[in-house]
């Protein structure tokens, strides 16, 4: 995973509410079987159907950074949804609210996704559409979002933080517990069930 | 100190615990399917690791597969590489697997439960956020993505954030033609898409008790659609019986043992909840959705809403975006609005209980003129026991297709699929747009609602025929 620390870039305003995954992106992209490539499945729908959509926008070619509504990544548990924008360009979302499990893929797989107040989303919002070209950093070692007339702190806990700063790879950490796991499997119950 | 239920279950699964960093979790048992675990297995693959636990490890073929000729070749090559990929995998892996054409072939979320590899105080993952479903039995079962999929493969664990617990209670009875789909449907449009977020929700109360595990698993099922880590409900007799004597449940003095473990798992009468949401079973009646997200539903006895009728901007903006992908208008009675067709299946209600309830309304009925019907049993083993009860031909005598095993409409990654415009009434789990197809319209409903649609071709409840 690649390490994150500080990013610098142009942002979109993305004005809805509850985008859930299927329209980050539609299950008809999700038969592939390899890692990379999703970036045409991005928002297809709202990309192929209407010209009015942000990302249609020219002067928003190019941005990292995606603002958006309340409850972003509610629904299938899909990690392409994350490849998506990743493999789109994005590099941080931020939002008032995100759905568990994106979160949780987010921060997995290195797209740092970072809680504002929806107060704060608004004044962002109002900044780039003002301003297309000016720039928000996602700064994770001070946990800090900057832009023009802006400064707003944001939580993340040390741990993930850490991971992410490190580009730590989960399973590599887990595997230095394996007495752990294998004491663990010793004392669980023998009428658990098994698949074979 | 009290515990809630879901705090036991997570107790019991710790591995491993230090300051300042997540909880080591064991996990019981990991369900794969073929969308979202090619890279995980491929991920293995490049980092020369093993499946750590293939015992514990069960995958089936359930998103991509056709419900019509299911012994040919699939059609769509994309889906075709998808499944053989799986098939590859499981056979690289060690990882047992039920393709198409197996008697145990089926919805993941149906095949668990059915094996009785779903039981109480367990901890179950799969790469599919509808994973709450096996809280219906007390085990403690979220939805993961591909990279935790790689995870657990790997190592049988999962490093998981804190959660907060959620009492949903629902006191009294339900009236006749409510069922738990509409409990669920009541419940997200209280507390929204978002209300469950970060919350394990346990259901509870004498509502909750009274349903069969069939509805419990549509209950928990729809977890995740409140934004819900995860649903649960107590294991009680109800869990017992359907347990007991499945492939995988526990025999003799283990099964003794086990159900006095289950009995233990239940929340301290004592024990506090982060939240509480409390609603009334007999004010509940069918309900239906209008919107593109599950929160915005009403009484099926009610009208379309008007966006103007919202405080909340954001709110408002998103019933008219809803109305206009939906070419809804503010004040339609839901009874007057016509389908093109009704979806019956999922791992909502796909079961054969769901399939029982509609059949009774459909029977001696025809399906409407103009309206094309899609039952679609939950699993294999779903559709052998409605053959041997009579429902298939039931539902072939209406005039409805009766299918084979799979996710099909649901989403809509077979060939199962709305076209752009059509309207159905779908017992799934999700409305938003283009779920079912790219254009395609949905409401979601309860099987009876559904049967009832299907013969009148306008949104309906059994009481209107």
């Amino acid at each position: 995973m690649e390490k994150f620390t500080v990013h610098t870039g142009r942002a979109v305003p993305l004005r809805h509410s509850n985008v859930d995954t299927d329209q980050i992106i539609p299950a008809v992209y999700l038969k592939r079987v390899s890692r990379t490539g999703f970036e045409d499945g991005l928002f297809a729908a709202w990309r192929a159907n209407d010209p009015e959509f942000v990302l249609n926008k020219p002067e928003y070619t190019g941005a990292t950074v995606l603002i958006a509504g309340p409850d972003f990544g509610t629904g299938s548990s899909r990690e392409h949804a994350v490849w998506a924008l990743q493999d789109y360009g994005f590099k941080a979302v931020l939002a008032s609210r995100f759905g568990d499990i994106f979160r949780g893929n987010s921060l997995k797989g290195g797209l740092l996704t970072v809680v504002l107040a929806q107060e704060v989303i608004e004044r962002l919002w109002a900044m780039v559409e003002a301003d297309p070209t000016a720039e928000v950093t996602v700064d994770l070692q001070e946990r800090e979002v900057r832009a023009p007339g802006i400064t707003e702190p944001f939580e993340l806990d040390d741990y993930t933080r850490w991971r992410l700063m490190e580009g730590l790879d989960d399973i590599a950490l887990t595997l230095r517990q394996t007495e752990a796991i294998d004491g663990y499997e010793q004392r669980r119950k023998s009428w658990l069930p098994v698949t074979r | 100190m009290a515990r809630t239920m879901a705090e036991k279950v997570w107790e019991e699964h710790v591995v491993r615990r230090a300051e300042g960093e997540p909880d080591l979790l064991y996990i019981d048992l990991h369900l794969v399917h073929e969308v979202t675990s090619p890279q995980a297995f491929e991920g293995l693959r490049l980092a020369g690791r093993s499946v750590r636990r293939p015992d514990l490890t069960i995958a089936t073929e359930d998103h991509n597969v056709p419900t019509e000729n299911i012994l040919g070749p699939i059609a769509d090559k994309v889906s075709r590489t998808q499944i053989e990929t799986l098939r590859k995998n499981a056979a690289e892996f060690g990882v047992r697997l039920f393709p198409m054409g197996d008697l145990d072939q089926g919805i993941v979320h149906v095949v668990g439960p059915q094996l009785g590899l779903t039981q109480p105080g367990m901890t179950i993952v799969c790469g599919d956020s509808h994973t709450s479903t096996h809280g219906a039995f007390g085990a403690l079962a979220f939805g993961i993505g591909t990279s935790q999929v790689e995870h657990v493969l790997a190592t049988q664990t999962l490093p998981m954030a804190p959660f907060k617990t959620m009492a949903v209670t629902v006191n009294g009875t339900l009236k006749p033609g409510v069922t738990a789909k509409d409990i669920i449907l009541a419940v997200i449009a209280k507390i929204g898409t978002g209300g469950g977020q970060g919350y394990v929700i346990e259901y509870r109360g004498e509502a909750i008790r009274a349903l069969s595990m069939e509805a419990r698993m549509t209950i928990c099922n729809m977890s995740i659609e409140a934004g819900a880590r995860a649903g649960m409900i107590a294991p009680d007799d109800t869990t017992f019986d359907y347990i007991k004597g499945r492939p995988h449940a526990p025999e003799g003095a283990e099964w003794d043992a086990a159900v006095a473990h289950w009995k233990s798992l239940s929340t301290d009468d004592d024990a506090v909840f982060d939240a509480e949401v409390v609603l009334e079973a007999d004010e509940l009646s069918p309900f239906v959705t209008w919107g593109t997200n599950p929160g915005q539903g009403v009484p099926l006895d009610s009208t379309v809403p008007d966006p103007a009728g919202y405080d909340d901007p954001t709110e408002r903006a998103a019933a008219e975006k809803a109305l206009a992908y939906m070419d809804l208008r503010p004040g339609t009675p839901l009874r007057e609005i016509g389908v093109d067709t009704v979806f019956l299946g999922s791992c909502t209600n796909g079961r054969i209980e769901d399939l029982r309830a509609a059949a009774e309304i459909i029977k001696g009925r025809k399906v409407a003129d103009g309206v094309r019907m899609l039952v679609v049993p939950g699993s294999m083993r779903v559709k052998e026991q409605a053959n041997a009860e009579g429902l298939g031909e039931v539902f072939t005598a209406a005039g409805a297709e009766w299918r084979e095993a799979g996710c099909s409409m649901c989403l809509g990654m077979n060939p199962d699929q709305l076209k752009p415009g059509e309207r159905s009434a779908s017992t799934s789990n999700r409305n938003f747009e283009g779920r079912q197809g790219k254009g395609g319209r949905t409401h979601l409903v309860s099987p009876l609602v559904a049967a009832a649609t299907a013969v009148r071709g306008t949104l309906s409840s059994p009481a209107d025929l």
